[in-house]
């Protein structure tokens, strides 16, 4: 018996990287902007996107949502109300979504007929930090209800988001949220990121969200 | 806790090259943990036995090399190491970085395995590829 070292220097999580590359590629060559958001449990992922799907609609765009839950379909339900095909995944126990779910509930899907694919991730501020979706986007959310230093606590979320949504922020006075330093924490783990303050429910910075998806898909997507 | 699935990958990772290798064990396997990977060190180790049961990396030793965040700082002109995850900003000057380059590594390095003994002994000898480039 020998005993010998073989390099190897594969990437762990190259299976779902891969996966994710070809579904980029799937959904820019049908013109699709798709968007990550990411959050703990409870800080208004539903809401913010029913409200973002609602306003879409109004406006003339066409988007479609899928869903990320352990268990039960109440926020496919939710947003279903938002008049936008959308289909839950139950991840069935597991803390994060990967590329082949994303790919295999696209399957029956008509890619070329939307112009935004949102994906709304299973609330948890670790695991889905790993996993690459295949997104342009990733939206990490923060409601104003969970504290200003949950970006120094869950770091490598918010450094790996490229936008920061702060929401519910009808509650900030109730809660004495501290918006300065809640920014001021959000850049200090991901300098410069871009900073949006919402109220899913009043509408507040909703319009410049609008905005912001527009311009990125401009800036993203071959086909406007 | 996803650290239980991250550990079949360096199972399935690992096997594949040993197998392609013609090893008939792995003894132990390297890998890279960056500090932004969102890997948990301790919950990796103690996932790595559970997915090592009953495959040819069972009894093996999982040796991790964790990676501190650097980042570019453009007034320094170089490389600087941060100095907590927290803190995105040089430690020598203080300007903010986010030009992130190293940090994220999640991978397998290198596997050291048993290959049954050849009677053309032309394994080893400063060979660390595996034989896969000779085939």
């Amino acid at each position: 018996m020998e005993t010998r070292v073989l390099e190897i220097r594969k990437g762990i999580l190259n299976k779902n990287d891969e996966i994710a590359r070809r579904l980029r590629e799937r959904l820019h060559a049908c013109g699709l902007l798709t968007m990550n958001l990411v959050s703990s449990p409870g800080s208004g992922k539903t809401a913010f996107l029913q409200r973002t799907l609602t306003m879409l609609r109004e406006r003339g765009k066409t988007a479609a949502a899928l869903v990320g839950d352990l268990a039960t379909d109440n926020d496919a339900k939710r947003l279903a109300e938002a008049g936008a095909p959308v289909k839950q995944i139950n991840t069935d126990g597991r803390c994060h979504l990967e590329a082949q779910m994303i790919s295999d509930h696209l399957a029956d899907w008509d890619l070329g007929s939307f112009e935004y694919l949102f994906i709304e991730n299973v609330g948890n501020l670790v695991c889905p930090s790993s996993y690459d979706l295949g997104e342009d986007v990733r939206v990490v959310l923060l409601s104003v209800t969970e504290g200003e230093d949950k970006p120094l606590k869950y770091p490598n979320i918010f450094n790996s988001a490229d936008i920061a949504v702060i929401t519910k922020m009808d509650l900030a006075e109730a809660c004495e949220f501290d918006l300065e330093a809640a920014e001021r924490n959000i850049r200090a783990v991901r300098p410069g990121m871009r900073i949006l303050r919402t109220s899913a429910k009043s509408g507040a910075g909703m319009e410049e969200w609008l905005e912001c998806l527009a311009a990125e898909k401009l800036a993203r997507c071959s086909v406007v | 806790m996803h650290e239980l699935s991250i550990a079949y990958s360096v199972v399935e990772i690992a096997t594949q090259s040993a197998v392609e290798a013609g090893a008939v064990r792995v003894k132990e396997v390297h890998v890279r943990l960056g500090a932004l990977s969102g890997v948990v060190r301790g919950a990796l180790e103690f996932s790595y036995d559970i997915a090592c049961a009953g495959t040819m990396l069972e009894g093996s030793r999982l040796v991790v090399r964790e990676l501190p965040a650097r980042v570019y700082c453009a007034v320094c002109e170089r490389e600087v190491e941060l100095a907590s995850v927290q803190y995105f900003c040089c430690p020598v000057c203080d300007t903010p970085s986010g030009d992130l380059r190293q940090g994220r590594e999640l991978d397998v390095e290198a596997i050291e395995v048993d290959l049954p003994g050849e009677e053309h002994g032309n394994a080893g000898a400063g060979d660390t590829q595996g034989n896969s480039e000779q085939e």
